[in-house]
């Protein structure tokens, strides 16, 4: 593929992982205490996603990034200060609720008009990536509606792998049960990308990147639509954090196995 | 606590980026926030996982610790100095920028910050001093290389300190010599430099040295500073490592040069007069340059450490209990451990007050350094324009500047609707004026921050171990805290001593155009205690006053024997004036940033969500800082205006006890007094007995009654003080933390 790929990212951001988060009920609807103020950061997932697509990027000329994310835009310009430094890309924001308690479906639909909205966006290039599931919503379904909305039905989850082949198909692994992967060959874009982990570590920052990014992400935020997003019709039977469950005994000198065979027994129980 | 004290408006998180962004003036600039958070990644990333696997343990320089001029390198660190056109990434003046650098980096390991600014400090001497190509030399070598570059920048370092009996900063003789080697006809003369240094920076891997020397040569007019290079013909030894217990992520050793180097190598030039070659700087001259700039960023570091602590003293407080059988989940000794103990609560909300207040203070002489320097390079091409050279024609220019400088500064002081617009604005758009003007708070807020941050910040950081009780005082303790006590003692100790940080503000603090200024940062702190008293502006406002009258007091005043008190021999009056001023100021700009973020904290969405509690919380830590600002402040000036005087005996004709006619006199000042004192026994004289038993005769002098006057008025205005201690301390109970450090430990 020697014209190179259109990769548009969507990511959004969640809290940073180590705050601590606690659900309640706000005046509209359930979110995390204190959300607007704690520090924030791209979401794992689609982050991996990024910086997967900035490395495909750089070994096929002509090829170009967007980063497409919905969130409060004075959150995502704080992020931007760190993940603009990492890759180069071009940001296409949506100002509305980052949260994890609205509806994947009207989330997708704003993306569905972000992506929709770009100027010179070719489908034959289109490699759809984002997050296999989000750290503020593990349902995993966002980015498969939004597939399906751009009509791209070649959809792969859970992908840590990405090779493009001579023919300039595209050969993909997915994870499945076991720690297994699943590999897969498809023709091309368009196609849709969750991916897991990829393989490649976060890139370190790069002002000089970041500073170009800039460029055009500070126009962007200026300019970012507003879209409402809800969760309209969804009811939240119950809310509440995964719990931690910490059982610690001291004891010396005990053998690998052993320690495997209490730690099953522990997970069955 | 009554509950009425505990106000549902308090801190709900630790301020983060935005808030801080807002308060330290820098939420426009992405620039500086994205350098901000590529030096926080190295700093919380290989910088801290250094510092946990142990690379402090030893003061030799390692493989491990040279790694991480990579990361500096990649982050953006090591260039950050460089301009645009030399492939820098920020243009314009950088002394917040450097800030800020040196405060991420510190945060985790000052050590850390001073190996990634060691090259700025050696650069600096030519940066400020040096001749254009000089500067276009050395940048262009100096360039970082791009990730993925094969390249070896140039790193420096600077040498000014020596071998005792020599040494440094603060002295005007050298041990560091320049010769004339070689002075080929019509040529540039070659010169032989003789300089032996003492705990210098960035040795183990500097390329070239600025180096301090005088002259040893009747050929060589005065003292100078050269750019000694180590391809030079001749010795560049980098001598033994300085066996320091602080700082072990830098590298600091005690060189020995004796090269030649081309006379060109005379940071800023030189003249040839008469068969002499005369320096365009004496050393003197670029070190006031560098170190003005300089010693802000090391100010930062240590106001880094003291927020740093909060996190995990927090944490270790909320903790401490956790894991007894007996201490329940949900029970207050469960959810608060320590925290139910005011003692530790009182005692990190000092904590935090100082750091709030030495994070104002170091980035308010920032900023002011980023108004400052083009200021000053428009100052010097007037001048030149002028034809007017050297220090003492500099001198003439400006004392004849004078009276229209203070006028401005009035001017500044009256309402804009009040004053003349158009003479307002023709003295503020004389660059010489607002420099002069500018300068004289800058050689103040410079001194300033670099005492007060690492001295009183020292003592602070002592206070955040001791709260981790005997974790705190181990390798182990979350955030460093032992390392970050130790370190803060050579941050108060390089580039120039507490006392020479005291010996600058003793002179520059009696400037006039500095203490007009002052003035009108009294009325300032007045107007604000009215719309905000609760910030304490009030207290520090009749703090102020007393500071200021003191100061005249003393410049007038003599001791018992008749000596002079202020003049700086005397560092018992005038060092201690000094300390006392340091304690204003920080409480001032730590004021002024508070009413910074509630002015523009509620346009950013982020802020604007918990901007109540926060600016409550905010706003208590002002009022805790000025109380303890205004209680030294008292002391001080206390001590000093009474402390003089030789205490009365009863041997003179004047030593008695207050009469009731002097008694009532001073109720106008104290009421009540002359009720009180008469009914104590151990005071007025009795009937027959020569003198009353115990107690002394009482004092008097001029100025008695207004400093009197003051002092009661001081003591007054710290009404509500220990109520914002309380509510700042509830809110330390309250406020949400992270699950843990974002860096290891
Ligand atoms: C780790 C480390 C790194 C360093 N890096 C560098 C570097 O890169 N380049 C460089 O040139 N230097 C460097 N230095 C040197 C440093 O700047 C000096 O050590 C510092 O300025 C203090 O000088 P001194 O050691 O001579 O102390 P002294 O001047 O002897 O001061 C000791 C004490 O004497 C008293 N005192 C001194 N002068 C006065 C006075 N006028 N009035 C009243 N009391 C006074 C004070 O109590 C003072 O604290 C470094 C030092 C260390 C420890």
């Amino acid at each position: 593929m020697s014209e190179g790929y259109h990769i548009v990212v969507c990511a959004g951001i969640v809290p940073d992982p180590l705050q601590t988060l606690q659900p309640v009920q706000t005046p509209t609807g359930w979110g995390l205490k204190n959300e607007m103020m704690l520090p924030a950061v791209l979401d794992p997932w689609a982050a991996h996603a990024l910086y997967e697509a900035a490395h495909l990027a750089k070994k096929t000329p002509g090829s170009k990034v967007y980063l497409v994310s919905l969130a409060p835009k004075a959150k995502l310009q704080q992020v931007m200060m760190t993940v603009a430094q990492k890759a180069a890309f071009e940001l296409v924001p949506v100002d509305g609720p980052a949260s994890g308690f609205t509806e994947a479906f009207e989330v997708a639909s704003a993306l569905y008009e972000a992506i929709m909205g770009i100027a010179g966006l070719d489908r034959n290039k289109l490699l759809l990536f984002g997050g296999w599931e989000s750290a503020s919503r593990g349902a995993g379904s966002t980015l498969q509606i939004l597939g399906e909305m751009l009509q791209i039905h070649d959809q792969f989850q859970g992908v840590d792998e990405c090779t493009v082949n001579p023919d300039g198909s595209l050969q993909i692994l997915e994870r499945v049960e076991g720690g297994n992967h699943q590999v897969s060959v498809c023709k091309g874009p368009p196609v849709v990308l969750g991916w897991a982990t990829g393989n490649l570590p976060e890139p370190p920052n790069n002002p000089q990147i970041g500073m170009s990014n800039m460029r055009t992400i500070m126009p962007a935020l200026q300019k970012a639509k507003t879209a409402k997003i809800g969760a309209d019709g969804v009811f939240f039977g119950s809310v509440e954090l995964p719990k931690q469950l910490r059982q610690t005994r001291v004891v010396k000198d005990a053998q690998v196995d052993e320690i495997a065979r209490e730690i099953l027994e522990w997970i069955r129980k | 606590m009554p509950e009425k004290m505990i106000d549902d408006v308090t801190l709900q998180t630790l301020p983060g980026d935005a808030i801080r962004q807002i308060m330290w003036r820098f939420s426009d600039r992405f620039d500086i926030q994205m350098l901000v958070q590529s030096t926080r990644a190295v700093a919380r990333g290989p910088v801290a996982r250094l510092v946990a696997e142990g690379a402090r343990s030893t003061h030799d320089w390692t493989d491990q610790k040279a790694a991480l001029f990579k990361h500096f390198d990649e982050a953006g660190i090591t260039g950050a100095f460089l301009d645009p056109e030399c492939g820098g990434m920020i243009e314009g003046p950088k002394n917040l920028l450097f800030a800020l650098i040196a405060f991420e980096l510190a945060w985790v390991d000052a050590g850390a910050a001073t190996a990634s600014l060691a090259g700025n400090l050696a650069f600096a001497p030519i940066h400020e001093r040096g001749t254009p190509e000089q500067r276009l030399h050395y940048m262009q070598r100096m360039v970082p290389p791009a990730p993925g570059e094969n390249r070896k920048p140039l790193r420096g370092a600077f040498g000014l300190t020596e071998p005792i009996p020599y040494v440094g900063v603060d002295t005007g003789a050298l041990g560091g010599k320049v010769r004339i080697a070689e002075w080929p006809d019509g040529g540039e003369p070659i010169l032989h430099v003789e300089k032996r240094g003492r705990f210098i920076t960035n040795m183990d891997l500097a390329n070239f040295v600025t180096a301090a020397v005088d002259s040893d040569d009747p050929r060589i007019k005065g003292s100078c500073m050269v750019i000694l290079e180590e391809t030079d013909p001749g010795i560049f030894d980098r001598g033994a490592p300085t066996r320091k217990l602080v700082h072990q992520l830098s590298s600091t050793r005690d060189p020995i040069f004796s090269l030649k180097v081309p006379a060109s190598r005379i940071i800023g030039g030189y003249k040839i007069k008469d068969g002499v070659i005369i320096p365009n700087y004496s050393h003197g001259d670029i070190i006031e340059a560098v170190f003005r700039r300089t010693r802000i960023t090391v100010g930062a570091m240590t106001a880094a450490k003291l927020l740093s602590a909060v996190e995990p003293v927090i944490r270790y407080q909320r903790g401490r209990f956790r894991g007894t059988p007996t201490v329940q989940p949900g029970s207050s000794r469960y959810e608060l451990g320590l925290q139910l103990k005011e003692d530790t609560l009182h005692r990190l909300v000092d904590i935090w007050a100082s750091g709030e207040a030495a994070a104002s203070l170091v980035f308010a002489a920032a900023r002011l350094f980023d108004e400052i320097d083009p200021l000053e390079r428009e100052k010097d091409r007037i001048l030149e324009q002028q034809g007017v050279s050297g220090a003492w024609a500099q001198m003439k220019v400006f004392r004849n500047l004078r009276p229209k400088a203070m006028e401005y500064v009035e001017l500044c002081a009256q309402k804009p609707e009040h004053r003349d617009t158009s003479r307002f604005k023709e003295l503020e758009q004389d660059p010489l004026v607002r420099y002069m003007v500018l300068d004289a708070v800058g050689n103040v807020l410079c001194p300033a921050s670099k005492l007060w941050n690492t001295g009183h910040g020292a003592n602070m950081m002592r206070e955040a171990l001791s709260l981790m009780g005997g974790y705190g005082i181990t390798e182990d303790c979350p955030g460093f805290l032992a390392f970050k006590w130790m370190d803060a003692q050579l941050e108060a100790t390089y580039e120039g001593p507490e006392a020479v940080q005291r010996r600058q503000l003793s002179i520059t603090m009696t400037m006039d155009i500095f203490l007009a200024q002052f003035r009108n940062w009294i009325k300032e702190m007045r107007q604000i205690a009215s719309r905000r008293p609760g910030t304490g502006a009030c207290t520090l406002a009749t703090a102020m006053e007393m500071w200021l009258w003191t100061l005249e007091h003393l410049q007038n005043a003599t001791d018992a024997n008749g000596n002079k008190l202020y003049h700086s021999p005397r560092q018992g009056v005038t060092f201690a004036l000094a300390d006392a001023l340091c304690w204003l100021l920080a409480s001032r700009y730590q004021i002024r940033d508070v009413l910074e973020l509630e002015e523009k904290g509620r346009n950013n969405p982020m802020v604007a969500e918990g901007l109540d509690g926060t600016l409550a919380f905010l706003t208590d830590l002002c009022h805790v800082q000025s109380a303890r600002a205004s209680g030294e402040v008292g002391r001080i000036c206390a001590e000093l205006v009474h402390g003089y005087n030789r205490h009365p005996s009863w041997d003179g004709e004047s030593c008695h006890p207050y009469t009731p006619t002097e008694l009532d006199a001073l109720e106008s000042v104290a009421p009540g007094i002359a009720g009180g004192v008469a009914g104590h026994a151990d005071i007025m004289s009795t009937e027959g007995d020569p003198h009353p038993c115990k107690a002394g005769p009482c004092v008097r002098f001029e100025g008695l009654e207004t400093f009197t006057r003051m002092r009661l008025k001081l003591d007054g205005c710290l009404t509500g003080a220990r109520l914002a201690k309380d509510r700042a301390a509830q809110a330390l109970t309250k406020v949400m933390i992270p699950e843990a450090l974002d860096y290891p430990q």
